[in-house]
């Protein structure tokens, strides 16, 4: 019997490690809930799948892997001094259990072999598509003398559209050269209705705030287009951006390794030609805006 | 208060990563190194409260020799001693760096009353280690966290969720995973790189388990095996670039 725990913060990643887990083997899949009327409590939550797992005896116990997946799983392996595989991408049951998982936020691949027993894995987000199957969430209780739990929840206001969120998101990398030289970049998201982001090197040198950071330990994100401005394409901004549908790369050194990864490319400096872009679109509105054949007036 | 810090030497990769021979890691004789971002925003906010609450910092790592190197960078930035566990270079499973440094907390004769790790290292991402760390010592742990406040005898921790923050208050001690934008970390002064060279840094050599997570070889993903169309140079590439965005449905 395979036991997934639903975590349901991201019912999508959830409904993911479901279908890797019935993809594991031909067996049972059983899904647990956390049923905790007090709010979240990561050591309570891993005591009450520890005593589950120990009463039904699985052979996996899949979790998804978002933060409170990691965690609640990681909490079950310390209190069972069992060994865990985070970010799964691949799994085959045996003894031992052999997987792949992900490193560097999905720039590297490692292949593994787990030796305990129940095996504790998470799946990587988007490793594989949900399946339409609802198999039904059992809820348990989660033991009510937890000493750590979320006590208070801030909502954030954000105005306009959020980095995670947007179907455009502008960014620029080092190449800016300043925070004042982000004007270019901010016009540009607001003239395509999109949200501005950045590379690790900006938040380091202070020039953006890291709430703006595109990267392994920034944002994740997924725009219908991503423009990436002065970039070079490291490999800690590629996993944050690697969800993206279009990449257009603007950078003055053809051999940046960013364009490797686009599907459009100009060469240049992003001071030249991100204003002449953000000039050109106001011009192809002037006329009309529906100026067919291409948008560009000619 | 007492503060510790555990940080991992991982290599800066850049653009593109090669893998060694035998494919157990990556071919680092072109890259420098460093520690995991989360975890220089740990190293930050440990110097940070020392400053403001007073008290003393220390930095562990599991490592190579080498990784002596960053001991001293996080000591430039402030931290006042460091504890380096020497390994062969081979890598450690998640349980067993739990075990070691476990045992190098222990061995101290006063107790840590915060100890701090980034939230999952940049190269392997296990985030797991400082979870075992706190069931072994018997203290509280609270991850991802993105403020930490210390008032009484408690730290408020905030964590970035979905549409907001989630708040945690924990008694101390207790063991903080933190994620980069905690803070800004500042850079090393000339000084404090000098004082780092003199500060002290106890050595001991842990023996290395079986890994029960083992792994066997590395691989890179498939390329995205795409050839970029290249819409021209400089601002002349605009009108280009314009017809592409209207094509997506973008103006």
């Amino acid at each position: 019997m395979i036991l997934v725990f639903a975590e349901r913060s991201d019912d999508e990643l959830y409904r993911q490690a479901l279908t890797f887990a019935k993809g594991l083997d031909r067996g049972e899949v059983q899904a647990v809930g956390i049923d905790d009327p007090a709010g979240y409590s990561p050591d309570g939550w891993g005591a009450a799948l520890t005593q589950i797992t120990e009463e039904r005896g699985p052979t996996v116990v899949v979790g998804p892997g978002t933060d409170r997946g990691n965690e609640v799983l990681a909490h079950v392996a310390a209190r069972l001094d069992l060994p865990l595989a985070a970010n799964c991408v691949e799994a085959t049951t045996g003894d031992p259990l052999t997987l792949t998982r992900v490193r560097w936020g999905g720039s590297l691949l490692e292949q593994a072999r787990l030796h305990g027993t129940p095996a504790l894995l998470t799946v990587a987000p988007h490793a594989v598509a949900a399946d339409d199957d609802s198999t039904e969430i059992e809820p348990i209780d989660a033991p009510p003398t937890a000493n750590v739990r979320v006590s208070e929840h801030s909502a954030t206001v954000t105005a306009g559209v959020s980095l995670a969120d947007a179907d455009v998101v502008v960014s620029g990398g080092r190449g800016v050269g300043s925070a004042d030289g982000f004007s270019v970049i901010e016009e540009l998201a607001a003239l395509l209705g999109g949200a501005v982001g950045c590379s690790r090197a900006v938040t380091s040198a202070g020039w953006r705030p890291h709430t703006d950071q595109v990267g392994q330990t920034g944002t994740k994100i997924s725009p219908s287009l991503y423009i990436a401005c002065g970039i070079s394409g490291a490999t800690q901004h590629m996993a944050g951006c690697k969800g993206a549908k279009k990449l257009l790369a603007i950078n003055p050194d053809n051999e940046a390794s960013i364009f490797a990864s686009a599907d459009y490319a100009v060469f240049g400096d992003l001071h030249e030609v991100v204003p002449a872009i953000s000039a050109e679109i106001r011009k192809t509105r002037s006329v009309g805006g529906a100026s067919g054949g291409g948008g560009s007036p000619r | 208060m007492k503060i510790l810090v555990c940080v991992k030497r991982v290599p800066l990769t850049g653009g593109k990563m090669v893998l060694t021979d035998d494919q157990r890691a990556i071919s680092t004789r072109h890259l420098g190194f460093t520690v995991s971002p989360h975890e220089e925003c740990g190293v930050e906010e440990a110097v940070r409260l020392i400053e403001q609450h007073g008290g003393s910092s220390a930095v562990l790592t599991l490592g190579p020799p080498e990784a002596e190197e960053q001991l001293r960078d996080m000591m430039a930035l402030g931290i006042d001693r460091a504890v380096h566990l020497v390994t062969d270079g081979e890598e450690w499973d998640p349980q067993a760096t739990a075990q070691a440094i476990t045992d190098a907390i222990r061995s101290e004769s006063d107790p840590y009353e915060l100890i701090l790790f980034g939230n999952e290292s940049a190269d392997a991402g296990n985030y797991q280690v400082a979870i075992r760390v706190a069931h072994k010592l018997g203290l509280p742990v609270v991850t991802g966290v993105k403020a930490i406040t210390k008032q009484d005898g408690e730290l408020r921790c905030e964590q970035e969720v979905a549409g907001g923050r989630d708040v945690y208050a924990v008694p101390i001690p207790a063991v903080v995973t933190v994620k980069e934008g905690l803070n800004l970390p500042r850079y090393p002064s000339v000084p404090g790189r000098l004082r780092a060279k003199r500060k002290p840094l106890e050595t001991s050599t842990p023996a290395r388990p079986e890994p029960r997570l083992e792994m066997v070889k590395l691989t890179l993903p498939p390329g995205s095996g795409k050839q970029a169309e290249v819409l021209g140079s400089g601002a002349d590439a605009a009108p280009t670039v314009v017809t592409v965005l209207h094509e997506l449905g973008l103006v």
